[in-house]
């Protein structure tokens, strides 16, 4: 791959900010989003934080200009902002002009509302509108109504790993000519499902998550959305566009250890980054910030930190993870995160990894705490799931 | 560009469609609105300690992939793709209900752990220990044809030899209940059920899972030539036989080079008419073929139409069960399939004698 596939727009919501702009303020600002829950009724609210969007959904749908009686869940909610930033920042005026297409990643899907209803619906049809609005394709289709985007539309779910897999299928549609320009990113709504879910993991902490921390404590879940929109050269060539930055690399792998634990020494993590170095033709040394994974959850960080020595050796470059910052998107993470990579890129930035103070006994080697500027020309991205899937994007300066 | 080539299959569906010759026995059930699954033999396949952890659709999505694999005679896979509408329903509800009913206390992790959509194409991995590239698409009734797309086109650009792709679908009881009452299951009271002869809206629902093994060559177990694959969120039935054009001309092919169109009939009234603008229109003089009677209607029952597809290029016939209009072909060497839901997610697939 020459220079990569051009990324030519942005849009994203999370909880440190409803605009790129606000994020990334909110990134060199040290401000993080991570604070109680409001929006969801849990008796868990008390021993949690999260990375939460305080908008109602109904101030979301008025955003969007949607009827009181919509049907969309809060995932497609956030989607369709993120997605609509990202068209308009791309300054794309009809979404059809050229072989478009859609793909979006998320887990949650429809739950927050079917975790509503589920009985409701039994009782009265008030809300049956909601049923069709469950499946993770309905919160795309959502989404490319919303764009009015008529063509290839699907969505990728592989748990955590979810958006970096769609940022990686749209580039290779693009790389193989099979479309002109592609709007790739995730969505994902909190939820009680994933909230008791990650809880009977014993995964959540209980306080502010502190990745590669040697007392971290686990991870605090978060909502958000973001996407980018990918074009061709031609079309970039062709209407002048603006480069915000290449995606120059990306690598999949499957860790096959257990469900949901991954592997002591981060097989899958390596294996996606030796894939994404392969597609790029970059060099571990090329590298100037890695933004991690890094969940918080001592298992994560534990196989990450191994695979990120196994994969650069002794000279590991400035790492960090913003998930102190944002919460675990999940399917969004990679999506969010992304975003922040290009805005690393752009600006000269490593984001300082809050919340650390002890190394890990495990190894040396330790994340950028504050915020640091520098040249960068390449960031790594890292994003695991359950399943073992773990991924690898590397974006490059245009 | 590197060609894909169907050489193994596996499917686990509401007829018997293991171990057994093509369509071989066939049970037309007319009176229930969900079709139940024929169950393959596990034991043959899983350990039962470990079965008895797993939930069906892992449970089957293995046995199909399995099969596949043998018949292909492959060990290594340099991809496992899988689509899934639903994702695991059984144990997403299971969690669901546990965590509404006990008010968010006392529960467990494992049903959440299984709930994730890509449970079964982890647990394939993990049980062949298959670190290669391993995709989950949840985009309904194109999820498994995303999954054929991701994984030819891997082939065309030479980087896989060898992918596992396949359509999985659990019918769940809540799920199953509230397509009910949403009306996308047809009721009971309507029953008999029949599909051409439809006069009411919603289809018979079912699950299953079927697994094909693709790659580059052609080997003795060869079934066909995967020609290309397309999808789209939404068509306006005015726009379909343009599109379909397109998609020919495409691969340089006309309406003329097929031998038979297998349509996706689910027997719902008010989504049906896109098929008949096919069935009526250009197909009107060709074999017309549908399986959701058999089948059941799921996310994934486009994979059960690819499934009789290949059948029907390596056996070149089609069994009268499955015609629509009596029409039949001296040779089938370009099979193209149509299906959509509900007026989305549209695909074509084609396929060729090779």
């Amino acid at each position: 791959m020459s220079r990569g596939v051009a990324i030519t727009g942005m849009g994203i919501i999370s909880s440190i900010g409803t605009t790129v702009e606000e994020n990334f303020n909110a990134l060199i600002h040290g401000k993080p989003g991570i604070t109680a829950i409001e929006n969801i009724a849990t008796v868990h609210k008390n021993d949690i934080k999260v990375g939460e969007i305080k908008r109602s959904n109904e101030e979301l749908a008025h955003e969007l200009g949607l009827p009181v009686d919509n049907n969309f869940s809060r995932t497609a909610l956030l989607g369709a902002i993120a997605a609509k930033q990202a068209v308009k920042n791309a300054g794309i005026l009809d979404i059809n002009e050229y072989a478009t297409g859609l793909i979006s990643a998320t887990s949650v899907g429809g739950m927050d509302m079917t975790e509503k209803f589920f009985y409701d619906y039994l009782e009265t049809d008030e809300n049956h509108r909601y049923i069709s609005s469950h499946d993770a394709g309905d919160t795309t289709h959502k989404i490319a109504g919303e764009l009015g985007l008529k063509g290839m539309v699907t969505t990728i779910s592989t748990a955590c790993s979810s958006a970096a897999n769609a940022i990686m299928l749209g580039a290779r549609l693009i790389r193989a000519g099979k479309l002109d320009r592609v709007i790739v990113g995730g969505t994902d709504a909190l939820s009680k499902f994933t909230i008791n879910g990650f809880k009977t993991l014993m995964i959540l902490s209980d306080t502010y998550n502190t990745p590669f921390d040697n007392n971290r404590k686990g991870l605090n879940l978060g909502e958000a959305a973001a996407f980018l929109v990918l074009e061709s050269d031609e079309v970039v060539k062709k209407q002048n566009k603006k480069v915000l930055a290449y995606l120059s690399g990306y690598g999949n792998a499957n860790d096959a250890y257990h469900q949901t634990a991954s592997s002591e020494n981060g097989d899958g993590a390596f294996l996606a980054m030796e894939k994404a170095f392969k597609i790029s033709g970059l060099q571990p040394e090329d590298v100037d910030y890695i933004n991690a994974h890094g969940t918080a959850t001592p298992n994560n960080d534990l196989s990450e930190g191994r695979a990120l020595i196994r994969a650069f050796g002794v000279n590991v470059p400035d790492f960090s993870s913003t998930k102190p910052f944002t919460g675990h998107t999940l399917a969004a993470a990679a999506a969010i995160e992304a975003v922040y990579s290009v805005l690393a890129l752009q600006n000269g930035i490593v984001y300082p990894n809050l919340n650390f103070t002890t190394p890990m006994e495990e190894f040396d080697i330790v994340p950028q705490t504050v915020l640091k500027e520098k040249e960068i020309n390449h960031v790594l991205s890292n994003s695991f799931g359950f399943g073992g899937n773990c991924s690898t994007l590397l974006f490059s300066k245009s | 560009m590197k060609r894909t080539y169907i050489n193994g299959t596996g499917c686990v569906s509401a007829q018997k469609t293991m171990n057994t010759a093509f369509l071989e026995e066939i049970i037309i059930n007319e009176n229930d609105n969900i079709l139940e699954l024929t169950l393959p033999d596990y034991k043959d396949f899983i350990a039962p300690a470990a079965g008895r952890r797993m939930a069906k659709g892992v449970k089957n999505g293995i046995v199909a992939s399995a099969r596949a694999m043998k018949e292909a005679g492959v060990e290594n896979l340099d991809a496992i793709i899988t689509g899934t509408g639903m994702g695991c329903s059984v144990d997403s509800e299971k969690f669901l209900k546990a965590l509404l009913d006990n008010k968010e206390e006392f529960l467990t992790p494992t049903s959440f752990i299984q709930s994730t959509h890509n449970t079964v194409g982890g647990q394939i991995a993990l049980g062949l220990q298959c670190k290669a590239y391993n995709f989950t698409y949840v985009n309904g009734a194109v999820s498994f044809e995303s999954s054929l797309i991701d994984a030819k086109m891997q082939i065309d650009e030479g980087e896989a030899a060898t992918v596992l792709v396949g359509g999985v679908e659990e019918s769940a009881d809540a799920t199953m209940n509230l397509l009910q009452l949403s009306g996308a299951i047809k009721s009971k009271s309507e029953m008999p059920f029949s599909i051409l002869g439809s006069e009411t809206n919603g289809a018979v629902f079912s699950e299953g899972a079927m697994f094909f093994v693709l790659e580059d060559k052609k080997t003795a177990t060869t079934y066909a030539e995967l020609i290309d694959v397309s999808i789209y969120n939404v068509l306006e039935k005015d726009e379909l036989e343009t599109k379909l054009e397109l998609f020919l001309k495409h691969n340089n092919f006309s309406i003329q080079d097929i031998d038979a169109v297998i349509l996706g009939y689910n027997g719902d009234t008010e989504f049906d008419g896109y098929y008949n603008i096919l069935s009526q229109g250009v197909f009107k003089e060709a074999t017309q073929v549908y399986y959701k009677h058999l089948s059941g209607e799921f996310n994934t029952a486009s994979a059960f139409g690819l499934w009789v597809a290949s059948h029907i290029v390596k056996l070149q016939e089609v069994p009268s069960v499955l015609q629509v209009n009596g029409i039949t072909s001296k040779h089938y060497k370009n099979i193209l399939l149509y299906n959509q839901y509900r007026g989305q997610d549209h695909s074509f697939t084609l396929i060729s004698q090779c």
